[in-house]
């Protein structure tokens, strides 16, 4: 099953290869990784999509845990939480096709942030399974490229990640 | 590794730094600031180190200048740097001290890694001080630099860059903290030669606190009366114990335990003398060549209690296999991530080891025993009789468990017994009764040929009257066999027992059992004469080829006090090692003999 993991972890030198270390050494899937500086500075927030078995899940917390720089550890999956990825999405944008590609990225509330002659680039924001449909309803073709930032995850409400 | 050649051309980075010595922001320096490489050695007698296990180079020239100039520790220059993390990782599990190793950059370091590696798999504390290119020439391929931050990440428990004078004392204390507390483990702290030059007052931090690293040490109460309560309601209990119990110094109060309840009791292959081997409770070793009786209680208990123990492979064999009886499971342990790692465990206690121990003998000493399990150990008195430890003794050629039990009469069990890896280690092992916890070493986890003799090295150093015997294979001792130098510089007493067979032994038990016989290189062609390179280095060589000379020869070598002594022992050539579980078999499911030479064959299942 799938799973969101958010750590806190110092910002050092090195932190984010100790956790993609542990991952490959222990062979756990990441599906996406996410790293950037908290609102204090010597922290850092990671959101690492993995997936596995309970017993699996639960040693990649474990082993995430001993990692020495790692602060914090939680599972999203453990209660409610927000999931938001970034995608952005050139496709061509040829007259024929330009009206459709507006009306598809106004039904998935994305924004065109980019106009040429030939393309527009899409901004969509969302949950990946989300940004998986987006890709899915436009024809292969018209796919420029895209680029996904990975998934971050806060938990809700009264839910903080914080020491 | 030694410094380049005077006719090398050094980096123009490299020798830029070097001569410059100190940057601009470091040049005012007041009479009260010390160099980074003096901060290291003060830091090191701060820490009360009694030895540093080192080989010099350029990178730690500046800290090997202090090294000249000062009297606290003493380093010992061994002659691979290899060897020095293995000593330094010896004397640590005779002591229970944090060992300390010194090495230069690049070859320097990747030499230590599989030292530090060894220690990594054993949890042995380690604090190794690495030096490094001058930080502006780090990621310039400068001569001899290696990212040994990045190369060692997946064998520390933590590893520091140094990239400031400042901070040189607080990641050495930070260093030693990490490496001894919690489950323990090697650091390496990686010193830039420019850190080591630049010059800052000094301060040694008293204590240390990280926000990130608070290893649990008390045990949940109420999971430790639960433990109590089930191990009350036991009818076939058993005690397994590994290499956490003695590294957490826990044997004491686990033999409290063990006696008041009266269970069975065994020990991991890491675990040995964490539980006296002459008592009668003691049921051996278990795992994949474990004791029958051992591996058969440990199969068919209904309640277990693990203590500083990880279910590895070798030591349940298939997990599915351990897991189709239904028994429940205690595990103490101080590393969360060992609990339910291969096998689920019903009552997790995390917590250091001696804590929870002496907490679970309070419990009991307040609960009245009566628990009655005397069909339990007359079964198992049923599976001593099975095999029991035998093997086929001989008047023609010397056998190796022979030299073993001999080994042990003479040292009156009480000698620190290092070995390598194969037949021979697995023999000492099984035939050497050892009754004190710290007295036998060896690379369990790894499984590192070659530490042998480093491993005795840092014994004697640890206790220098004591017996030191180094138990080995003539495929094992060549791999450090340059430390033989070290020991005569060093006036080492150690007593090598090589057991040699011609054949990298554990290699070729296994051709023969799943290779058909054949024995592709694993015999040792073009041996040289070990009586005469232990004497060329001044040592004192013998040879024993009878098996009625062992005895003797044993006597006359112990009683050399001062003299190392090496044995070269001519034994059976194809002397197998039993019983033996088959690798991805349950442990219940042994081979007790051999095939070719006796009826015992069938194998029990």
């Amino acid at each position: 099953m799938k799973h969101i993991i958010s750590i806190l972890i110092e910002n050092e030198a090195g932190a984010l290869s100790r956790v993609a270390g542990l991952f490959s050494a222990r062979g756990y899937n990441i599906e996406s990784l996410t790293v950037a500086v908290t609102e204090d500075s010597t922290m850092s927030r990671m959101t690492i999509v993995t997936s596995g078995s309970d017993e699996v899940i639960e040693q990649i917390i474990k082993q995430l845990n001993k990692l020495i720089d790692v602060i914090k550890v939680l599972d999203l999956n453990d209660g409610k939480f927000i999931e938001r990825e970034l995608m952005l999405v050139k496709v061509k944008a040829s007259p024929q096709y330009r009206e459709e590609m507006k009306r598809m990225c106004d039904i998935f509330r994305g924004r065109i942030i980019d106009v040429a002659d030939g393309s527009f680039t899409i901004e969509l924001t969302g949950s990946g399974s989300k940004l998986d449909a987006f890709i899915e309803s436009l024809d292969n073709t018209v796919i420029l490229e895209t680029v996904r930032t990975g998934a971050s995850g806060i938990g809700r409400g009264d839910r903080v990640l914080k020491i | 590794m030694a410094t380049p050649a005077k006719n090398a051309k050094p980096n123009p980075v490299s020798a830029q730094t070097q001569s410059e010595g100190l940057s601009d922001t470091h040049k005012k320096t007041s009479s009260h600031e010390i160099s980074g490489a003096e901060i290291v050695i003060r830091c090191l007698n701060a820490e009360k180190v009694k030895f540093v296990f080192g080989y010099p180079g350029g990178a730690v020239l500046h800290i090997y200048d202090e090294i000249y100039k000062q009297n606290g520790f003493k380093h010992i220059l061994v002659r691979h740097e290899q060897a020095a993390v293995h000593a330094a990782d010896a004397f640590s599990r005779a002591t229970g001290e944090v060992g300390v190793a010194l090495v230069t950059s690049g070859p320097g370091a990747t030499n230590a890694v599989t030292g530090i590696a060894t220690a990594y798999m054993d949890s042995i504390p380690l604090v190794v001080i690495s030096g490094q290119v001058p930080v502006p020439a780090i990621g310039l391929d400068a001569f001899q630099e290696v990212d040994m931050v990045g190369v060692t990440r997946p064998c520390v428990k933590h590893n520091f860059l140094v990239k400031d004078v400042r901070d040189i004392a607080e990641t050495i204390k930070k260093a030693f903290y990490i490496a001894a507390t919690g489950r323990p483990g090697p650091v390496v702290v990686d010193i830039p030669k420019d850190i080591t030059a630049h010059k800052t007052s000094f301060h040694y931090p008293e204590t240390v606190e990280m926000r990130s690293y608070n290893p649990v040490l008390k045990g949940h109460s109420g999971q430790i009366k639960k433990a109590i309560k089930l191990l009350l309601e036991a009818k076939r209990p058993m005690i397994y114990t590994g290499g956490g119990l003695v590294l957490g110094d826990g044997a004491p109060e686990l033999v409290k335990l063990a006696r008041t309840l009266g269970y069975p009791v065994t020990n991991t292959l890491m675990g040995l003398g964490g539980y006296p081997a002459s008592d009668p409770q003691f049921v051996g070793m278990l795992g994949m060549h474990g004791t029958y009786e051992a591996n058969m209680a440990m199969q068919n208990c209904d309640v277990l209690l693990a203590v500083g123990a990880r279910f590895d492979d070798r030591v349940i064999g298939n997990p599915k296999h351990f897991l189709s009886e239904k028994r429940t499971i205690i595990h103490i342990d101080v590393d969360p991530s060992s609990i339910s790692k291969r096998v689920k465990v019903d009552v997790p206690i995390v917590g250091h080891v001696q804590a929870v121990l002496s907490e679970m003998n309070e419990v009991l000493s307040t609960e009245k025993i009566k628990n009655e399990v005397s069909a339990w150990w007359a079964q198992i008195g049923e599976w001593r009789k099975v095999h029991g430890g035998r093997y086929e003794n001989s008047d023609l050629v010397i056998k190796p468990q022979y030299v073993i039990e001999k080994l042990c009469e003479v040292t009156k069990g009480d000698a620190y017994v290092t070995s390598d890896v194969g037949q021979h280690q697995m023999w000492a092992a099984q035939y050497y009764k050892f009754d004190k916890p710290r007295r036998w070493i060896n690379s369990g986890g790894l499984g590192t040929m070659g530490v042998g003799l480093p491993y005795a090295m840092g014994c004697q150093f640890a206790d220098k009257n004591a017996q030191v015997a180094c138990v080995t294979g003539e495929g094992s001792i060549q791999m450090n066999i340059q430390e033989l130098s070290t020991c005569a510089q060093y006036g080492l007493p150690i007593k090598v027992i090589l057991l040699n067979n011609r054949y990298l032994g554990m290699v070729r038990q296994w051709q023969e059992f799943f290779y058909e016989d054949r024995y592709s290189e694993s015999y040792m062609d073009s041996l040289p004469d070990f009586v005469k390179l232990a004497e060329s280095y001044g040592h004192v060589g013998m040879q024993i080829t009878k098996p009625s000379d062992v005895e003797g020869a044993l006597k006359d070598a112990f009683a050399m006090k001062s003299k190392f002594v090496f044995m070269d022992f001519i034994t059976e050539q194809k002397e197998n090692v039993f019983p033996m579980v088959e690798n991805g078999r349950g442990i219940s499911e042994m081979i007790l003999g051999d095939t070719k030479k006796s009826d015992n064959n069938k194998g029990v299942k």
